[in-house]
């Protein structure tokens, strides 16, 4: 502190490294447990080493982990299961998240608080938790979402639409995903909800009543004013749902019973990395799947943003 | 009545269905917290509370360490809270109100992990841990926890938008030593910004289910999440006793919901709305 100005007493900070001083616990750790360990994870992917040999045995395998992962029958089946259920999930939260966005936004007021945060609940909930609940939801013979099918299917005029009730959601291979993504949806849907409910309170009333002076019915102006001024957001909350839907890992690995279920059939990326990792032992081959994963995961958040990017010309 | 008129009246239906489907996941693991194994696998299935709880829950206690898990859960939530709460909001008023080298560019680089998948730094960080000795250990847990991105965030955003800054300078010219003015003039005025990060941090670290799956070796170090989850069997689950396990994990969360829902929606949405 020799440099301090004489009026300041000895023992007081420098202005000058008071925000190196305040930076550095958070900067520390946020280095050390947060941008090391990606750098380190890029060189892993190019590593092989015998586990049990220890990290003295570690050698440069070249492209070797990447050629590895791309002709692994289990990368491509867990990047299609990945891929089925971020949009099989991810879809319906937007295509149903609006409209009720928009029913919540101009029709209730008093309830209004109550119905945003029985929507909303589950995304606080723990997974594990949600994914065991669901597990006795979904049993074959006595789950309530059976039950709850065959009694819809008895209802006249509905039968067709339900069909093979009991259903084995858990044990059969192509009944595994859609029950995860009934989970995922059922998780994520009050979160779009909260996004959209966000973007409406933006759009000003005035539109609104001159649209009703010019004589737009309602379902006229969700089409024509609603939508498009919501566009910036369900851009957005799409990237979410495509970034997220694509590391699906929790929600999965419980309700398979971490091993992605029959015939692997609920078996994500994240999934099939971290077994790759932790049951096969093999940490390049596993570093080298995640910077797979992330590769799709940027290029279909580009792709996102190029679908709503407004075309040249147009608009 | 013509359509016009129905149609909203229907919507209100629909949409309040739709909010009693969403509980009712909640309220049937509240149900089966209270009915054996046997009860739950019937049919019908009960559909409202019986008298089990107590034996669900000795159950429980006996095939894991459900107390010691629920020790752990929240020893790690309220230490992670804590220190994420003094980190961020200490980095948060450089952030805002410092100029000092390297500031944008780090600013920069904070901003950029937040958009990177979490699961690049998974078998680095199990690594880590390893060569740290820290498999095992619930600071494993609560320390890298603490250098949250999305904490840095909020709290800069918080900190730039309600703090003036003659307030600091005014403090400065009286005389107030710098920690003085964190201390005393900063942190009290954070206090709508702390309350959120620390709730959605606490969350976050009582949901935890990766981190700990990665470092967490032993069954007596499980925190509930993962308790749970090794309760789970290809055969013979006991789903009374998971149901009452996690009607117990879930319980803290409804309260916090409910007295905090609409700070809570608010913060986890804010990075999105503004």
């Amino acid at each position: 502190m020799a440099s301090t100005s004489p009026q300041r007493p000895v023992w007081r900070l420098s202005p000058k490294v008071v925000p190196y001083l305040l930076v550095s616990p958070f900067l520390i750790l946020f280095l050390v447990f947060g941008v090391f360990p990606l750098g380190f994870s890029f060189f892993l992917a190019f590593q092989s080493w015998e586990p049990t040999a220890g990290l003295s045995s570690m050698k440069f395998v070249g492209l070797g982990n990447f050629a590895f992962a791309i002709t692994d029958e289990w990368f491509w089946k867990s990047l299609k299961n990945t891929a089925w259920l971020a949009f099989a999930s991810g879809v319906p939260q937007h295509v149903i998240a609006i409209p009720l966005a928009y029913f919540i936004h101009t029709s209730f007021k008093r309830t209004r608080n109550s119905v945003i945060g029985a929507y909303f609940l589950p995304y606080i909930t723990s997974t594990v938790a949600i994914a065991m609940m669901f597990g006795t939801l979904f049993s074959t013979d006595f789950g309530l979402i059976n039950i709850a099918l065959h009694a819809l299917s008895e209802v006249p005029g509905l039968g067709w639409l339900i069909s093979g009730v009991p259903i084995d959601w858990l044990n059969r291979a192509e009944n595994v995903k859609p029950a995860v993504a009934i989970v995922v949806f059922w998780r994520y849907i009050g979160f779009n909800t909260v996004l959209y409910l966000a973007a409406l309170q933006t759009i000003p009333k005035d539109i609104y009543e001159a649209a009703t002076m010019d004589g737009a019915r309602r379902l006229q102006q969700f089409f024509y004013i609603t939508l498009p001024s919501l566009k910036p957001m369900i851009y957005f909350g799409v990237t979410l749902s495509v970034v997220g839907g694509l590391q699906l890992f929790e929600e999965p690995f419980i309700l398979t019973g971490g091993r992605g279920g029959t015939d692997q059939a609920g078996m994500t990326t994240a999934m099939y990395m971290y077994r790759t990792a932790f049951e096969f032992n093999d940490f390049g081959a596993a570093s080298a799947l995640s910077w797979l994963l992330f590769v799709v995961v940027a290029l279909l958040t580009w792709l996102t943003n190029r679908a709503f990017k407004p075309r040249d010309g147009s608009q | 009545m013509n359509l016009e008129k129905m149609a909203p009246r229907a919507a209100y239906l629909l949409v309040g269905v739709g909010a009693l489907l969403m509980l009712t996941p909640f309220y049937f693991m509240f149900v089966f917290a209270t009915h054996s194994r046997t009860e739950i696998f019937n049919l019908p299935p009960p559909l409202f509370f019986g008298d089990s709880f107590l034996v669900n829950l000795h159950i429980l206690t006996e095939k894991i360490p459900f107390w010691r898990s629920l020790g752990w859960s929240l020893y790690v939530a309220l230490a992670s809270t804590g220190l994420t709460l003094l980190f961020c909001s200490m980095g948060g008023y450089a952030f805002a109100m410092f100029e000092f080298r390297g500031k944008q560019p780090l600013f920069l680089l904070v901003m950029g992990t937040m958009l990177l998948p979490s699961f690049l730094g998974m078998i680095p960080t199990f690594m880590i841990m390893d060569a740290f000795g820290w498999i095992d250990q619930p600071r494993a847990l609560y320390i890298p926890g603490a250098a949250s991105a999305f904490g840095i965030f909020m709290m800069r955003q918080f900190i730039g938008s309600s703090i003036p800054k003659d307030l600091i300078e005014a403090a400065r010219m009286d005389g107030c030593g710098e920690l003085g003015i964190y201390w005393r003039i900063v942190l009290p005025l954070l206090a709508p910004a702390m309350g959120t990060l620390g709730l959605i941090t606490f969350i976050a670290s009582w949901n935890n289910f990766i981190g700990p799956l990665i470092v967490m070796r032993s069954p007596e170090m499980y925190t509930l999440p993962l308790a749970l989850r090794s309760m789970q069997s290809p055969v013979n689950t006991e789903w009374g006793a998971v149901m009452a396990g996690s009607a117990i994990a879930t319980l803290p969360l409804l309260v916090l919901f409910a007295i905090s829902s609409r700070r809570l929606i608010d913060g986890l949405t804010a990075g999105a709305v503004k």
